[in-house]
């Protein structure tokens, strides 16, 4: 925050939107971020009901409970991570630590459980190279992973951050803007588990 | 003028403080347990209709999506507080939605 009040000489960045910058420079990315996802589902339309293949029945080859645990394991680590602004917000900074150690913690048992999946299902012979079905579904569960993967490692670091010290009621906008992020890999995973998993 | 002029004096000092404060007094904390319990019962009945099937696809289908918009609107609302952002934060998030409708409309009037 203070760089960027540097770099514009003093004047308070926020006067025009009345929202500071880092929040709307995140609220563009993330509007980008749903064309991306959106023209995903978009090629999975196209693909799935001009394909020529017949699509397995949900549940037939994927594992739908594992995924359905998997996908309130993301739900709880969203709930973590507002817990975690909420604390900073009122400068609490063990609740901040916790928290924020949590989501990151949480985060990657999701990845855990995704790789774990993966294994599973190329241990049967289903791959990316497995025809329409394969190659559309580790698109879509691939990029959303790796946005998690990267939300992870961001979340150590803010994780880090906090041990440290570095949030506090006056300086929370990281943790905000970062949980934006967060909150949206886990939105776009809701939609994901619906569209890939369960139709 | 004057207030830039003030804000110039007080670089990311009182002014920003001041509407900080503001931002935090202008909402309580949504009850985040009360979302997670929605998003989880949602996600259980998500699975149960899946697994159960007792309704014809379309039905089946509907109900989904239904129920994931549903479940992202939670989360946009509550987990991301556009509820409680200006205005013009809620119009720049939804900002790509009618591209993305339009986009999944044309490529679903392929199929018809």
């Amino acid at each position: 925050m203070a760089g960027a009040v540097t770099y514009y000489a003093g004047r308070a960045p926020e006067r025009g939107l009345a929202v500071y910058t880092q929040k709307v420079g995140m609220w563009v990315f993330l509007a980008s971020e749903v064309m991306f996802f959106t023209s995903l589902i978009g090629s999975y339309i196209i693909l799935r009901f001009g394909a020529s293949e017949t699509w397995p029945l949900p549940g037939e080859v994927l594992n739908i409970p594992i995924t359905a645990i998997n996908t309130f394991i993301l739900i709880c680590s969203s709930v973590t991570m507002v817990k975690a602004f909420a604390a900073a917000e009122v400068g609490d900074k063990r609740g901040t630590r916790l928290f924020t150690l949590a989501t990151a913690l949480i985060g990657s048992t999701f990845l855990g459980v995704q790789i774990l999946e993966y294994r599973e299902l190329l241990h049967e012979g289903f791959g990316p190279s497995s025809g329409l079905y394969g190659s559309t579904f580790y698109t879509m569960t691939g990029f959303h992973g790796f946005h998690v993967f990267s939300g992870v490692c961001c979340l150590f670091w803010a994780s880090w951050k906090a041990f440290r010290g570095g949030y506090d009621n006056r300086a929370y906008k990281g943790l905000e803007v970062l949980g934006l992020y967060w909150h949206f890999v886990d939105l776009v995973w809701i939609i994901l588990f619906t569209v890939v998993y369960l139709i | 003028m004057e207030s830039t002029e003030t804000a110039h004096e007080h670089p990311g000092g009182q002014a920003m403080a001041g509407d900080e404060a503001g931002h935090e007094e202008s909402h309580a904390h949504p009850r985040y347990m009360l979302v997670w319990l929605w998003l989880a019962l949602l996600t259980v009945a998500e699975v149960a209709i899946v697994w159960f099937a007792f309704l014809p696809r379309v039905w089946i289908v509907v109900m989904l999506l239904f129920m994931a918009v549903w479940k992202a609107l939670l989360v946009a609302l509550y987990f991301m507080h556009l509820r409680f952002e200006p205005r013009r934060v809620a119009l720049l998030a939804a900002s790509p939605l009618p591209l993305a409708v339009l986009l999944i409309l044309a490529v679903m009037m392929e199929y018809r």
